[in-house]
């Protein structure tokens, strides 16, 4: 049951997924529509104040697995460019943007507490604009 | 977590949950249900009758491009009869229509159907970019307003085609419906919710896509991988407009049933005697054809350009005016337009190119053809 190359310690490892982005919110993120990024697969401590604490998380040193809540504020603090305002409100993503993880709506997935794997495709798309 | 079967069908991997019902769905049910509805939409309110040449109103943003795929795959499918054309209107604006009319072309290609443009340049000898070169940001979006209704009027008429279909969705409806109370506006607010409507000008404008809400438009163009442009208007400064948006998006996200309850409050708002006094006499004038409507003065035309028009000169020849003659904003003040001079400007101004309605249209009044008069 050994991983082919162990990591050091679970709180290093990495997730690689694909970020896609459509209806405008490339233009938030380097006006680029695909990003490949590699986040922690455990959220950091300490945690972001958004993170609710859960029944596992009784004891400070178990490391919570990275969810789409803590992606969103990664992408906010690594890859967002411009106007934190048209892609979060309060902890989540604005109003009318409709999130996709592997071309599933994550209102079926849970939403932000979606446990992300290494090779997810979550996509971005707002609908805000004009038609 | 084993994935949740589509509700419909309890077969597929169910992709994403309706807005409207909450149901969750696969892909094949959700396209199957979406194209139904819209049809059940356009059969109920009887928009169309076989034979009839309709232009769909394209921007090449996510509505109209999503509009103009349903309109080909419904006509095709249940046999309609209808001869469809995309009209696009080139405002003239650097950076954001010459792009998504470049979306509108592919969308031409990709769904062989036809495509006019008309351009404010070629009409009125403006672009949007050198109105707001003059005029500013501020009431740029009067001018737009206006001359954009008329160039699509104009450019149905050059179609030979009485009927434009819009992708106005069942949120920016709602949005309307919440403007117009939030403005006080009881006439606008039982109108704006009307599937059809036939102001003073000729032309009918339907919205098919009334009661589908955007959350699914947007998904049906993302699964559907369609084609289509989006950037904001790089002039559009409606605050007000966006802060009803985000209002609508923030009760969606408590109840996804607001967008349709709030269209509902809108068609149940009961409108005042006078008020319903003056659609009837508007619609009085709709059953009469249009020519004969225009004979018995019913129906008046601008005095310089033919358009339909209640007054002396339409809005659009009155900012054109106020434009050439280099003071703006005369011309948004009602008041200064008795002080133009109607039927000539100024001897190098530029005019509207005379206004003829669709020969669809006026067939029905004009004199009989010569051919046909000789028995
Ligand atoms: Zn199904
Ligand atoms: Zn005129």
């Amino acid at each position: 049951m050994t991983p082919p190359t162990p990591p050091e310690n679970t709180s290093s490892k990495t997730l690689n997924l694909k970020l896609e982005f459509g209806g405008g919110m490339e233009l938030l993120f380097s006006n680029k529509r695909s990003h490949r990024v590699s986040i922690p697969a455990h959220v950091p401590a300490p945690p972001p104040p958004t993170a609710s604490a859960s029944p596992a998380t009784d004891r400070p040193d178990t490391p919570r697995p990275s969810d789409v809540n803590y992606l969103i504020h990664w992408m906010k603090e690594n890859i967002l460019t411009e106007r934190v305002e048209l892609f979060m409100e309060g902890d989540t993503v604005r109003p009318g943007i409709l999130v996709m993880i592997n071309d599933v709506d994550w209102e079926l997935e849970g939403e932000g507490e979606y446990v992300l794997k290494d090779g997810d495709e979550v996509v971005f798309i707002s609908t805000l604009h004009g038609g | 977590m084993p994935p949740k079967l589509c509700a419909l069908c309890s077969k597929e991997r169910a992709i994403l949950r309706r807005p409207k019902t909450g149901q969750q769905i696969c892909k094949d049910c959700f396209f199957y249900v979406f194209e139904t509805e819209v049809h059940n939409t356009i059969t109920e309110a009887k928009l169309f009758k076989p034979g009839d040449r309709v232009a769909i109103g394209a921007s090449g943003g996510k509505d109209s491009t999503v509009l103009a795929y349903v309109m080909k795959t419904l006509n095709d499918r249940y046999k309609y009869g209808l001869e469809l054309f995309l009209l696009s209107i080139d405002e003239g604006i650097t950076g954001y229509r010459d792009d998504s009319l470049e979306t509108v072309k592919r969308n031409q290609q990709q769904y062989n159907l036809p495509l006019k443009i008309l351009s404010y340049h070629e009409l009125y000898g403006w672009t949007m970019d050198r109105i707001v070169e003059k005029i500013g940001r501020k009431n740029n979006c009067t001018f737009c307003g206006v001359f954009r209704r008329q160039a699509l009027d104009r450019g149905a008429a050059s179609l030979n085609v009485d009927h434009i279909v819009t992708g106005h969705n069942a949120d920016d409806i709602a949005e309307t419906v919440l403007m117009n109370i939030m403005r006080g506006d009881i006439a606008r607010l039982g109108r704006c919710t009307l599937i059809c409507t036939q102001g003073e000008d000729t032309i009918r404008r339907s919205k098919p896509f009334k009661y589908a809400y955007e959350k699914e438009i947007v998904m049906y163009a993302y699964f559907k991988k369609l084609d289509y442009f989006s950037t904001e208007c790089i002039y559009s400064p409606d605050a007000y407009r966006g802060h009803a948006r985000m209002f609508l998006k923030d009760l969606e996200a408590a109840r996804p049933s607001a967008i349709i309850d709030i269209i509902h409050s809108g068609e149940a708002f009961e409108v005042k005697e006078e008020v319903k006094q003056a659609a009837k006499a508007q619609r009085k004038t709709l059953f009469l054809s249009r020519p004969t409507a225009l004979a018995k003065g019913i129906l008046e035309r601008c005095k310089r350009c033919g358009y339909i028009s209640s007054n002396d000169l339409c809005k659009a020849c009155v900012l054109l005016e106020g434009l050439e003659r280099g003071m703006p904003n005369m011309s948004i003040k009602e008041k200064e337009r008795s002080r133009l001079e109607v039927g000539y400007g100024p001897s190098d101004m530029r005019t509207i190119p005379k206004f003829e309605l669709p020969p669809v249209l006026a067939d029905a009044a004009s004199p009989q053809p010569k051919g046909l008069r000789e028995n």
